[in-house]
C-alpha cells in the first residue's frame, strides 16, 4: 500500500500496477487476452488501437466495471481485481462524459468529495480548486447541458481529478470534439498530467494522440498485445507489420528478399532496393515492405542512392500547403504514397528512393497468430493510413 | 398553413368526438336538475348526502395506495429485470400477464383463492396458524388487491422504460467516485427517475380511481368500497337520474384532476433534463 494510505479522496500514488495476464471473454469471444502490462506511478500509458481491439475493456477491467475472467490485477505487490470500483479509489473520464444531468458543474465535481465525507470547506475550497484547474469557475452554477461539449470534457476531467485519484482512467476522452477543440483538449490534458502527476491510462484509436501523450504506448489488437513502448520506440520502430500499418507506415510493398544480413537486398516491381529487417526474413522468400510516404523522397534522374530507387509513374496529385500529397504506381501496378516538395502532375515520370533504415522489411505473415488476422492488419493499416495524411496536414 | 398540420386532422376529430363533445355534454347535463332547484342543484345534493359524500373518500382511499404501492413495487422489479439476462422475456411476460386478464377473471381468481373457502384461508387453517378464515373479499382489501394486481403491469412497464431511458455510465461514474450502490441509487438514479415515477403515479392513480369492476365483485358495494364509479352508475342507470350520474362523474374528473396536478406541481420542481439514455 501507499505510505499515505489508499482511501479515496487521499492524494496518494503506487509504485506500480501490474496487470498480469488479464484476460476478459464475453462469451466465447475473448475482447481481451492475457494483457501483461506495469504501470509506474506517474506515467502516462496510452492504450491504442482500432475499435473492438480490446482496449477499453483494458479500461474497465481496470476500473473495476467488468469482471476479469482471467489473470489479476496487482497494485503494490496487492491483489485488487475483486474490488468493486468504488472501492478502488480510481478516478474516469468516460467517452460520454457521463455528467449527472440533474446536477450543476459544482455538483458533479463535488460529487465523489461528498461520497469520501470530506469536511464541507474543505470539499468547496477542493471543489473550487479542481474548476479553476480546467477554466469552469465561471461556469460552476449551470447544468452539464448549458455546456459546450468541450466544457462538458473539462467537467469530466475535474470530477475525476479532484479526488486527486492513484489511476486517472480516461476513455476516448477526446472522440466527440471536433479537431481544433480535440488538439487544444490534449494540450490540456498533457499540461494536466505535467502539473498533478496523475498516473494515467488513456484509451485512443488515434496514434497522435497516443504519441503526443503518453510516455508509453500499448498498441492492441484483437485483444492481443501487439508492441509495448515509448512513442519513439513504437514509432521508429514498430514490432510487426500491424503496428507499422497503425503508425503511418502506409506503403505496404510486396517485395522478394534477394540478399542476406540486417539490410537485406530487395526486389521491387523490377528494380533493387535496400530494406532494414524486422522479421529475419530468408533470402528468396516474399516479404511486406513498410514505408511512410513522408520518408519516401523523389531524386532526379541519374543520381545514384545508397538505397537505389524505383521508377513510378505519377497519378494523383494532391496539395497540402507546404507539400504536395502524390499517388504513384509502380511498373508491377503497386499504388506508391509519397510526399514532396517537389512540383508534380499526374503522368510524370519520377524516380523515387528511401534511406534503408526507413524500409522495414516484415515477413508475410508476422501480423497475427490466425491466417485471417493478416487479412484484417491489411485492411486496418489502409483504414488507418488513409486518415494520416489528413492529421499530417491538420 | 403547413400542409403536415392536416395530419393532425384524425386524432383532432378523435378527440373532439370522443373527449371534448361527450365531456361538454355531461357538463351541461349536471347543471339540469332533473327536478330543477337551480343549476348547482345536483352537486349541492352530492356534497349534502354525507353517503354520497363519503364516496370521494372511500375512492380516494383505495386509489391512492394502489398507486403507491404499485409505484413503490415497480422500482425494485424493475432494477432486477433491466439489462439482459437469461430468461427476461419469460419474466417480463410474466409479469405483464395481469393486463391480459382483465378485472373480472382477476376478481374471479381472487373470489377462488383468497375467499373464506379458498386455498389461503384453506392452508392458513391446515396448518393451524388461524381458527377463523380470513376476510380478505367482499370488502376494502379484496378491492385493494385487485387494483394492485390489474394495475401493476402498467406502473411496471412504464418505470422500466423510465429506467432503461438512463445512461447506465452515469451508475458507473458514480461507482468509480466512490459511490457505493445505495448511493448511487440515492444520489444518481432516484433523481433522474422521479419525474418519471410521478407521471406513472399519476396514470396508476387515474386507473385505480375508476375503479368500477372490482369494487361490485370482490368489494362491498354497498358498504366499505361502495366507490364513486357505482355511485355515478347507479345515479344514471338504475334511478335514471342522467343529470346526477353526469354532476358525480364531474365531481369525479375534478377529484382525479385535482391530484394529478398535485403530483405534476411536485415534479415541475425536480430535474425534468435529458437522462442520457436512449429514453
Amino acid at each position: 500500500m501507499s505510505p499515505s494510505g489508499s482511501s479515496p479522496g487521499s492524494t496518494s500514488s503506487f509504485g506500480s500496477l501490474c496487470c498480469e495476464r488479464v484476460s476478459r471473454s464475453f462469451g466465447r469471444q475473448r475482447a481481451l487476452h492475457e494483457l501483461d502490462l506495469e504501470i509506474r506511478g506517474g506515467e502516462f500509458v496510452a492504450l491504442l488501437g482500432p475499435s473492438g481491439c480490446g482496449k477499453s475493456t483494458a479500461l474497465n477491467c481496470l476500473a473495476g466495471l467488468l469482471p476479469l475472467t482471467g489473470g489479476a490485477i496487482l497494485l503494490d505487490g496487492e491483489r485488487i481485481d475483486r474490488l468493486a470500483p468504488e472501492r478502488r479509489g480510481f478516478g474516469m473520464v468516460f467517452q460520454n462524459y457521463a455528467l449527472f444531468p440533474h446536477m450543476t458543474v459544482r455538483g458533479n465535481v463535488a460529487f465523489g468529495l461528498k461520497m469520501a465525507r470530506v469536511p464541507k470547506a474543505r470539499a468547496r475550497e477542493r471543489t473550487d480548486r479542481a474548476l479553476e484547474l480546467v477554466h469552469l469557475t465561471a461556469h460552476a452554477h449551470k447544468r452539464p447541458g448549458q455546456l459546450s461539449g468541450g466544457q462538458q470534457q473539462r467537467v469530466a476531467i475535474a470530477r475525476a481529478v479532484v479526488l486527486e485519484p492513484r489511476l486517472v482512467l480516461m476513455d476516448e476522452p477526446l472522440s466527440n470534439l471536433d479537431a481544433a477543440l480535440r488538439l487544444e483538449m490534449r494540450t490540456e490534458i498533457r499540461r494536466l498530467h505535467q502539473r498533478l502527476g496523475l498516473t494515467t491510462v488513456y484509451v485512443t484509436h488515434d496514434q497522435e494522440e497516443a504519441l503526443s501523450l503518453a510516455d508509453r504506448l500499448v498498441v492492441l489488437r484483437d485483444g492481443r498485445t501487439q508492441q509495448i513502448g515509448t512513442p519513439e520506440e513504437v514509432y521508429a520502430r514498430p514490432a510487426n507489420r500491424y503496428v507499422a500499418g497503425f503508425m503511418g507506415y502506409r506503403n505496404m510493398l510486396d517485395v522478394t528478399v534477394t540478399g542476406p544480413g540486417p539490410t537485406p537486398a530487395l526486389t521491387l516491381a523490377g528494380s533493387r532496393i535496400t530494406g532494414t529487417d524486422r522479421d529475419g526474413v530468408p533470402v528468396g522468400e516474399r516479404a511486406t515492405a513498410a514505408v511512410r510516404p513522408e520518408d519516401l523522397e523523389v531524386v532526379p534522374d541519374g543520381t545514384p542512392h545508397p538505397g537505389g530507387t524505383l521508377p513510378a509513374t505519377v497519378e494523383v496529385v494532391e496539395y497540402h500547403g507546404r507539400e504536395l500529397a502524390v499517388q504513384a504506381r509502380l511498373s508491377d501496378g503497386q499504388a506508391l504514397h509519397l510526399r514532396t516538395r517537389e512540383r508534380l502532375a499526374p503522368d510524370d515520370e519520377v524516380r523515387v528512393a528511401a534511406p534503408p533504415e526507413r524500409v522495414l522489411v516484415f515477413g508475410p505473415d508476422d501480423a497475427g497468430d490466425a491466417d485471417d488476422a493478416g487479412e484484417d492488419a491489411r485492411g486496418d493499416s489502409a483504414t488507418y493510413a488513409g486518415k494520416r495524411p489528413k492529421a499530417v496536414s491538420a | 398553413m403547413d400542409r403536415t398540420l392536416l395530419l393532425a386532422a384524425p386524432g383532432v376529430a378523435f378527440l373532439l368526438l370522443l373527449f371534448c363533445y361527450p365531456f361538454g355534454y355531461g357538463l351541461g347535463l349536471s347543471f339540469q336538475p332533473k327536478d330543477g332547484g337551480g343549476a348547482l342543484a345536483n352537486y349541492r345534493r352530492f356534497f349534502d348526502d354525507p353517503y354520497l359524500r363519503e364516496t370521494i373518500w372511500i375512492t380516494l382511499k383505495l386509489a391512492v395506495p394502489a398507486a403507491l404501492v404499485n409505484c413503490l413495487a415497480a422500482v425494485p422489479v424493475a432494477f432486477r429485470t433491466r439489462g439482459p439476462f437469461r430468461g427476461r422475456r419469460l419474466i417480463t411476460t410474466l409479469l405483464v400477464m395481469p393486463i391480459t386478464l382483465g378485472t373480472v377473471l382477476t376478481a374471479q381468481g381472487l373470489l377462488g383463492y383468497l375467499g373464506p373457502n379458498g386455498w389461503l384461508n384453506k392452508a392458513l387453517r391446515g396448518i393451524g396458524l388461524i381458527d377463523q378464515p380470513l376476510e380478505l373479499v367482499h370488502n376494502y382489501w379484496g378491492v385493494l388487491a385487485s387494483l394492485i394486481i390489474t394495475g401493476f403491469p402498467f406502473a411496471y412497464l412504464l418505470t422500466l422504460s423510465y429506467l432503461t431511458g438512463i445512461d447506465p455510465s452515469l451508475e458507473q461514474a458514480a461507482a468509480t467516485l466512490g459511490a457505493r450502490r445505495a448511493q448511487r441509487f440515492r444520489y444518481v438514479l432516484l433523481p433522474l427517475l422521479a419525474p418519471g415515477l410521478a407521471i406513472t403515479f399519476c396514470l396508476s392513480f387515474v386507473l385505480a380511481f375508476a375503479v368500477f369492476p372490482s369494487a361490485q365483485l370482490v368489494g362491498d358495494p354497498r358498504g366499505e368500497t361502495h366507490v364513486i364509479s357505482i355511485e355515478a352508475y347507479q345515479a344514471a342507470f338504475q334511478k335514471f337520474d342522467y343529470a346526477l350520474g353526469s354532476a358525480i362523474a364531474m365531481v369525479m374528473a375534478a377529484v382525479m384532476l385535482a391530484v394529478v396536478l398535485l403530483v405534476l406541481g411536485w415534479r415541475s420542481l425536480l430535474y425534468r433534463g435529458a437522462t442520457g439514455g436512449k429514453g
